[in-house]
């Protein structure tokens, strides 16, 4: 185990140098003059040609990544060209709110779609596995700011159970944090209810078929034990996976959320960013989403090793 | 047999499981219209009765019916289910939460499948624990001691390990003690043991039998056992009901039922059952030998970077030859590395060391196009026939698919196929159907045919007829008999079937671990083992002793 995550995360450095490159180069193939944008619409040539300088943008592409390569290292993401501050100070700030989403949405997600496909499995066919199975299909075809719209015209201007928008963080009290977060948080979790569910239903009704479970009714337990116990426990690993790629897909699906209710995530960062055309706030937002990424990943596959003794690494 | 009424036996004079006209309805659109009907008998206290039968005969409904294990749409449609004078069943039987309760206190299941039958994520010790605390008011720490005291009870070594164990980390063998053991520590009044040793080894099967009848004594437990095995129930039974496509066709104790059979159906089934004493057979074959195998070796390497190496031998200097004709037997248990060997020999896999030659061609070298050319001439059946045809491609196709390969027109390979058909006693329509269409003896038919379509000099049969019936395996072996005298094929039988080795193998070698430790005509094998391997297989063979009614029916 420990040699294993030794070698995972010492592969997460290349993996990490590849993004990098990509990152940098595609934002540079991207027509559109940062010096331009900065500058404004009054600028003259001058203005624009020394601004440019001032950025740095005048050196050559591979000047430009040595520079900002060298920041890595330590940990410096280099300097916005817009808000003029350090990229990691604005990731820092705006990490908060996007987290909390992302997370309030996961547990929501787990919370219904879970036991939502596991009765689904064990009632196959029934009434509830009809209705899910229809719901999905709403939940994969409507989009996420059609049902964030939605949401936010019935329930927080009809009936005035949440705020339109906006955001208030932890320290507010948990209570006003979770109000001003559960409308987008419910928008963004429909399609992975949606998606988990499915995956469980379809999981759990496998494992429903299997010779333990007829050992464990023959046991005289009660059904409810059946099901978590023996189904659910073995049909783990590909919820778990589907939930691991949830919440890696789910940073995405954060970028539309946020606009729609407003909340200063690291989502809006990225549509300002590239609307301003601020490479290094693009670049580090990427980076720091890819890390993300990398390190959900690690922990799905770890989590392996609890939920099935027969996998060992 | 007269016996002198002894308490007990008073006692027990009210059996344990009465079932009365048992029927049990199928869902419409089945083969049938009810899986059993007219199913009538006891188990009394301290009692072993088996449920004697072929696939399809019902047996196994029978069990389910009672623990209330029945699928959904299969019902208990008529008849009485009683269990220790409590009604299981129909109008004043107990409602769904009391037969639970009854589950696992008062009657309990072991089943077929050690492999599947544990929940492979939670230790051994938690799933019978969770037994207990669902029955039993017990603390924590008896239920513990009680579960080890039960380990024991089933002779697991190191019981506080096993607790731990998940099933994985554990034998078939002990697999299925720990079913046993789940089954018993509640001491139920019936224990249902559904085919519980069909898939252990014969020797693994010999101390598992041998345990049940064992706790089964100590603790005077009825015993509903179901098989298809006559030389379990020889084993193990006191009294046997014969199973015939749902109809009950006989009932009696084990003595008569098994030397002198009354009904039809079962004399078929007792004279199907090969006999362990090998008949004997001509010992020379002439010319040279088809198939030649010296010093095979078969070697795999585990582990990897962050692991230590480790090597697994699982063939050892194996050499044997086949001359047209013969039948040659490679006989042993799991892990012995028989199937290897086969594997080997058609270059399924490559041998690590040693030489196979077919003829004059040196299997073991050539290159990928000499090789396709040496398929034509060894040819293999393998042991499952429900999962080794392609269930998407007509029979006919998969028959002629290895000719039309080797550049045979499509007319030409589609009239062998049909002489073929004559063959293996099939229809020549059967080329047009699919092969979920047939039986499995059928299909092993025609997995045979298959294999002969390319006129093989060799031909490789690993577990041919172990999955199938045992009145079908006798005429699926009657058959390779016959195409084998007409076409001197070389055959090289693997089985673990001692019984069926004995009667179709005209040399036998035993393996065990990768190595083979003695070799021989079957009959000297058979009679006068010299290895004590050999000689502990062939005394694990149930039923050795039993003197089976041999008629021709």
């Amino acid at each position: 185990m420990g040699a294993f995550l030794a070698k995972r995360i010492l592969a997460t450095i290349p993996v990490m140098l590849i993004v990098a490159i990509i990152v940098f180069a595609l934002i540079r193939l991207v027509p559109g003059d940062p010096a331009a944008v900065i500058a404004g619409n009054m600028a003259t040539n001058e203005d624009i040609a020394r601004i440019r300088t001032e950025l740095g943008l005048d050196r050559g592409f591979f000047a430009q990544f040595a520079i900002w390569a060298k920041g890595l290292v330590t940990g410096d993401l280099g300097q916005s060209f817009f808000f003029k501050k350090d990229v990691t100070a604005l990731i820092a700030e705006r990490v908060g709110p996007t987290l909390s989403l992302a997370f309030l949405t996961i547990v929501i997600t787990v919370l219904i779609a879970v036991p939502l496909g596991t009765l689904a499995a064990w009632r196959h066919g029934g009434w509830l596995d009809r209705a899910l199975m229809g719901f999905s299909v709403l939940g994969f075809s409507i989009p996420v700011f059609v049902i964030g719209y939605l949401f936010a015209y019935f329930f927080a201007l009809r009936i005035d159970w949440f705020p339109v928008q906006g955001y208030k963080p932890l320290s507010a009290g948990i209570g006003e944090w979770i109000r001003h977060l559960l409308l987008p948080a419910l928008t963004l979790s429909i399609v992975y209810v949606a998606l988990i569910a499915r995956v469980t239903r379809a999981s759990v009704a496998e494992a429903l078929t299997e010779d333990y479970v007829r050992t464990a009714r023959a046991k005289g337990l009660p059904e409810s034990r059946v099901l978590i116990k023996h189904a659910l426990a073995n049909a783990a690993v590909p919820i778990v996976t589907v939930i691991g790629i949830g919440v890696a897909l789910l940073i995405g699906g954060v970028v539309v959320t946020e606009s729609v209710f407003s909340i200063p995530g690291l989502g809006t960062l990225t549509v300002d960013a590239v609307l301003a055309r601020d490479f290094p706030v693009i670049q580090g937002v990427i980076l720091f989403f890819s890390v993300l990424y990398v390190l959900i990943n690690l922990l799905v596959d770890v989590s392996y090793v609890f939920l099935d003794p027969r996998i060992r690494y | 047999m007269s016996r002198p009424e002894s308490p007990l036996e008073h006692s027990a004079a009210t059996p344990v499981l009465s079932v009365r006209d048992l029927a049990i309805s199928l869902p419409s659109g089945s083969d049938r219209s009810h899986a059993v009907e007219h199913i009538s008998f006891d188990v009394r206290a301290g009692e072993i009765v088996c449920l004697l039968g072929e696939s399809g005969s019902g047996k196994s409904v029978i069990a389910f019916s009672i623990m209330g294990l029945l699928p959904g749409n299969v019902r208990v449609s008529g008849g009485d289910l009683v269990l220790n004078g409590t009604a299981l069943n129909g109008a004043t039987g107990i409602d769904a939460a009391h037969l639970r309760a009854k589950r696992g206190t008062e009657m309990a299941m072991i089943f077929q499948e050690p492999m599947t039958a544990l929940n492979p994520v939670m230790s051994c010790g938690e799933q019978l624990d969770e037994l207990l605390a669902q029955h039993t008011s017990l603390p924590a720490n008896a239920r513990r001691a009680k579960v080890i005291a039960m380990f024991e009870a089933v002779k697991l070594p190191e019981p506080e390990r096993i607790y731990a164990s998940y099933p994985h980390q554990l034998s078939g063998g002990q697999r299925q003690r720990i079913m046993i053991a789940m089954a018993l520590i509640l001491e139920p009044k019936l224990l249902i043991a559904d085919e519980p040793t069909t898939a252990l080894d014969v020797t693994t099967q010999a101390e598992v039998l041998s345990l049940i009848k064992a706790l089964q004594r100590e603790r005077g437990t009825a015993v509903l056992f179901i098989t298809h095995d006559m030389g379990v129930v020889a084993e193990i039974a006191d009294r046997v009901v014969v199973l015939e496509q749902g109809k009950q066709v006989e009932t009696g104790d084990t003595q008569t039922v098994l030397s002198a059979p009354r009904e039809p159906y079962t004399q078929m089934l007792i004279a199907s059952v090969p006999p362990i004493e090998p008949p004997v057979r001509a010992s020379e074959f002439a010319g040279p030998p088809a198939l030649r195998v010296e010093s095979l070796c078969k070697t795999y390497l585990s582990g990897g970077w962050f692991q230590k190496r480790r090597e697994t031998r699982a063939a050892n200097l194996v050499s044997f030859d086949v001359r047209p004709g013969e039948t040659v037997g490679i006989v042993g248990e799991s892990g012995s590395g028989k199937s290897t060997v086969a594997r080997c020999i058609t270059r399924l896999i490559d041998p690590t060391k040693g030489t196979i030659s077919l003829g004059e061609q040196a299997l073991h070298l050539g290159s990928a196009d000499e090789l396709k050319l040496a398929r034509k001439r060894i040819q293999i059946v393998f042991q499952d026939p429900y999962r080794s045809l392609d269930p998407r491609q007509r029979v006919g196709e998969a028959i002629i698919e290895g000719p039309l390969n080797f550049g045979v027109s499509r007319d030409a390979a589609m009239r062998r196929a049909k002489e073929l058909m004559s063959l293996v006693r099939l229809s020549p329509e059967v080329l047009s159907r699919y092969p979920s269409e047939f039986s499995g003896g059928q299909r092993q038919r025609i997995s045979i045919a298959r294999a002969l379509a390319l006129d093989p000099e060799v031909l490789i049969c690993d577990e041919a007829v172990s999955a199938l019936d045992v009145s079908v395996q006798a005429q699926v072996l009657t058959l390779l008999e016959e195409i084998q005298a007409r076409l001197k094929l070389a055959i090289v039988f693997i089985t673990h079937d001692l019984r069926v080795a004995a009667q179709i193998c005209d040399r036998v070698l035993v393996m065990s671990r990768g190595h083979v430790v003695e070799q021989g005509l079957t009959r000297d094998v058979f009679l006068s083992p010299q290895h004590e391997y050999t000689q502990a297989l062939l005394a694990s063979a149930p039923g050795r002793h039993f003197k089976f009614a041999r008629n021709s029916a």
